[in-house]
């Protein structure tokens, strides 16, 4: 193994490998920090800003930026949670999240991220966009009401399984996700077993046919709040 | 699918070495073609360079001036800015509908025109103005928007719609634009008179290195509106891994009110061009790239005819000045229609043939920029004023201006003011001195820096322009006794709204919801917890977005919030009954009172 670095995140000495990012050296010394778009094996993103820190007072995404040696960082102080928690609360007003009869609940990033950050309902107004579903695949349904663009299946899609089936289309507010065909999911190569199906943080791809398998309540983040398994297992959890 | 389409396709591809780096280029031309980019052209388009259609469509909507719908042979963009609307553009929309007889956003039935609204097309100071297809036309009335769908109508001829040159080089064959350069003040430095060649030859005579000490003593600061020091840009490139390496002129000038590029670019491109090549020896590069805003696309024939004519000179291309150890050209990649590629590195992706998406950082450019090689991102004006450096030496150019800001900075001044223009100021000077050269000292506001700039009160009219205090990268729009300022305001944000380039959340999401408050604030049906409202969530888009967009979008909204405080406290109200004020109880019951057909008693108390 190459020197460390050493550098501190909330006052904790934490020991880290050049080349690593600030996410990946916390995750490593069993420190959560809070993330929507980054996913484990896929290139970070840097799109949701929820992983967000203050490094050496300049805010920074955790998740692109490179550790150094003896930056300090700020990651769950009063001010940088306030932060984060409106831009929960933006991803929950831009779309159509209606928890209690979606079938993610339970399983769902946003939703949990939510809860960790103890947001009931958010002070923005709901901005209620009109987006479309997509149920055309046999074994896969794309709603895009609960997209929040975080770009993981396009990732997965684009490097994992090596076929491109999700890319962005429009700039802005009209940004929304797309697929390679001239109109809908049955036309692409999608296969209900890829990795573009399995990383949607949230209800926006799901599987057909296995709703509800497992009853809300016991669901992986009605157990514990989502970060508690990297915060119990320092050194693991990579 | 159509063969002929399929065949054009390909033909296009070819011309372009079926490189997919070239996408921007393959679909301009396309486009041209064939009036849009379609399903099926995406899908041949994708055959033809080995991508997926999806990653055509994905481009293909990110930018404003390309189309996925069938289009009009002729698209009519009236600007929309703020300033083009104070000086009329409301009443010219209106004349063009009434005259097409459709809407904006929407083509006449024959298929002939389109009409849509542009953001700042550079033009704010000979207002209203719009572009008919690459054909600027200005000062426009709705006399003027009559004539021209008339004409358009008879002959189709976008050209002929100019009847008037402008001044200087916007006469020249290769131009032949109304539009006018309005420079006011010539100042030592952009627009003093130059010996072509001088600067490259004085700089070949002495090292890369040399050459980058010269810029760093002169203390040059980037004018594109980060104020980044020149020469420590320079320096980072030339140590930096990796061949080729590139230098890249960001004439994207995309920046509500800025329009100063656009008139260096019309008389003094050699300058420019000098100053690209010098930064190429500087830090080692081949190969330098133009980007230059879609709108200003009428200047390119012209800039093309200036480029030639430096490589018949041996100023460009092979040899330079007959040194056998320097080449080094120049090619123009045009924009469509994208305020975010001004952003350097959404620049460096637009010219990748990408979406305009920023990318992340680090790496910065200077490490890894266009095609993941050090690359250098300069502002026309700051290559503009290398060459000064090199012709003249560094010590004049550090006489000029103040301590922190050596030079000279061309300012574009626009709005309420009796002589907008261009203005070569040195630094250091005071607001309200630049007021009194262009006849705007009753003014009740100054936005210094363009949309993602300040908007200065009356009060702090002997601040100075430099680095230091009111920074610019050369807009300043003047805004009379009689503007609303939280109305343009509110204007800026439906900019930054439609401009976003929508990755990341902050930004996307934060400034909608920055103008739903203004606008409801504007419309007297805000409250005084707004205030703290916009002022929360004005900081967390500041500070939580990606990239210099975000991180500026909310300046219109934090800065009168700082400097025009009385305004907002006049427009809020308080809370009375328990409701808030943006509730209208009366409304709200108005059809359950129809249908019983009798009055609320709570509703009309
Ligand atoms: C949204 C946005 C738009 C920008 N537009 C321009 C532009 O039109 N022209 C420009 O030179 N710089 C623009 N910039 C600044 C560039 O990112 C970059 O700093 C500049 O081109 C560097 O050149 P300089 O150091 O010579 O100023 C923009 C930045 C942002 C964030
Ligand atoms: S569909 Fe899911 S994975 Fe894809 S961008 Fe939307 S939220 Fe992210
Ligand atoms: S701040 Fe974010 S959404 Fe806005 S332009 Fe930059 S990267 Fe795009
Ligand atoms: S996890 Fe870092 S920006 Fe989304």
């Amino acid at each position: 193994m190459s020197a460390t670095v050493e550098f501190t995140i909330d006052g904790k000495e934490i020991p880290a490998q050049p080349g690593q990012t600030i996410l990946e050296a916390a995750q490593q010394a069993g420190v959560y920090i809070p993330r929507l778009c980054w996913c484990k094996g896929l290139v970070p993103h840097g799109s949701c800003r929820v992983c967000t820190v203050l490094v050496n007072g300049r805010p920074q995404a955790a998740c692109t930026q490179p550790v150094a040696p003896g930056v300090v960082v700020e990651n769950n102080t009063e001010k940088v949670t306030a932060l984060r928690r409106n831009i929960i609360e933006m991803l929950f007003v831009e779309g159509n999240h209606f928890c209690m009869f979606c079938e993610k609940s339970g399983n769902c990033e946003l939703q949990a991220l939510a809860y960790r950050f103890g947001i009931t309902a958010p002070k923005y107004p709901y901005l209620f966009p009109q987006r479309d579903v997509d149920a055309s695949h046999p074994d896969v349904l794309l709603d895009r009401n609960r997209c929040i663009l975080c770009g993981r299946c396009v990732r997965a899609s684009r490097d994992v399984d090596g076929k491109h089936v999700f890319d962005f289309v429009g700039r802005g507010p009209h940004k929304r996700i797309a697929v390679n065909a001239a109109a809908r999911l049955a036309e692409t190569d999608l296969k209900v077993a890829d990795k573009a199906v399995e990383v949607c943080p949230v209800g926006a791809i799901l599987k057909k046919r296995v709703g509800y398998a497992v009853p809300v309540g016991q669901r992986q983040y009605d157990q514990q709040p989502i970060g508690s398994d990297i915060e119990a297992a320092p050194a693991g959890g990579r | 699918m159509s063969a002929s389409l399929e065949a054009t396709t390909r033909e296009v591809c070819a011309a372009c070495g079926r490189d997919r780096t070239r996408l921007m280029d393959i679909v301009r031309t396309l486009q041209e073609r064939l009036g849009y980019i379609g399903g099926d052209t995406a899908a041949a388009l994708a055959r033809e360079l080995g991508i997926h259609r999806v990653e055509v469509e994905s481009m293909v909507s990110f930018y404003a001036f390309l189309s996925h719908r069938p289009q009009g042979r002729i698209v009519i963009r009236l600007c929309n800015d703020y300033l083009d609307r104070m000086l009329g553009a409301d009443e010219v929309a209106a004349a063009f509908e009434a005259e097409l007889g459709i809407r904006f956003g929407q083509t006449t039935p024959d298929g002939a025109i389109t009409l849509q609204h542009v953001p700042c097309i550079g033009m704010c100071d000979q207002g209203p103005a719009a572009l008919v297809n690459d054909v600027v036309v200005t000062e426009l009335s709705s006399d003027a928007a009559r004539r021209i769908v008339r004409e358009l109508r008879k002959h189709g001829d976008p050209a002929r719609l100019v009847t008037r040159l402008g001044d200087g080089n916007n006469a020249h064959p290769l131009v032949r634009a109304m539009v006018n350069n309005n420079i006011r003040r010539r100042g030592p430095v952009i627009f003093s008179p130059m010996v072509r060649g001088e600067a490259i030859r004085k700089a070949l005579a002495i090292t890369p290195a040399e050459v980058i000490r010269a810029v760093k003593t002169a203390r040059l600061r980037g004018r594109g509106g980060a104020g980044f020091p020149t020469g420590m840009k320079w320096e980072f490139a030339r140590a930096a891994a990796g061949e080729p390496k590139y230098v890249v002129c960001n004439a994207d000038e995309g920046e509500p009110g800025t329009f100063k590029d656009r008139v260096i670019l019309t008389e003094l491109p050699d300058r420019v061009f000098a100053g690209m090549t010098i930064a190429g020896y500087a830090i080692g590069a081949a190969e330098g790239v133009l980007y230059l805003r879609g709108e200003y696309a009428y200047l390119r024939k012209y800039l093309e005819d200036v480029l030639a004519r430096r490589r018949a000179d041996g100023l460009l291309g092979q040899q330079i000045c007959g040194r056998s150890d320097f080449s080094f050209d120049i090619r123009i990649q045009m924009g469509a229609g994208a305020y975010v590629c001004g952003e350097e590195t959404a620049l460096l992706s637009s010219c990748e043939g990408l979406r305009g998406d920023p990318k992340n950082r680090p790496p910065f450019p200077a490490q890894k920029g266009l095609f993941g090689r050090p690359t250098v991102v300069n502002n026309v004006e700051t290559l503009a004023c290398v060459t000064k450096i090199l012709e003249e030496g560094p010590a004049t150019f550090c006489e000029l201006g103040s301590q922190g800001s050596p030079g000279t900075k061309v300012l574009s001044i626009s709005g309420d003011c009796r002589s907008p223009g261009v203005f070569e100021v040195p630094f250091g000077i005071k607001l309200s001195e630049v007021l009194a050269l262009a006849g705007g000292e009753d003014a009740l506001a100054v936005q210094v820096g363009g949309a993602s700039g300040q908007m200065v009160a009356r009060e702090e009219f002997d601040r100075t322009i430099c680095y230091d205090d009111l920074a610019t990268g050369g807009s300043i729009m003047v805004f009379g006794p009689d503007r609303n300022v939280l109305e343009i305001a509110e204007s800026f944000l439906d900019f930054f709204i439609e401009e976003s380039c929508g990755y990341c959340t902050p930004c996307r999401v934060g400034n909608v919801l920055l103008k739903e408050r203004l606008h409801r604030i504007n419309a007297g049906q805000g409250e005084s917890a707004d205030l703290d409202y916009l002022q929360d969530l004005a900081q967390t888009v500041k500070t939580m977005s990606r990239c210099g967009l975000g991180q500026t979008s909310a300046n219109p909204v934090l800065t009168t919030l700082k400097n025009f405080r009385v305004t907002y406290n006049a427009l809020v109200r308080k809370r009375t009954n328990g409701l808030v004020p943006a509730f209208d109880l009366a409304a709200a019951v108005g059809a359950a009172e129809a249908l019983v057909g009798r009055k609320s008693e709570h509703a009309h108390a």
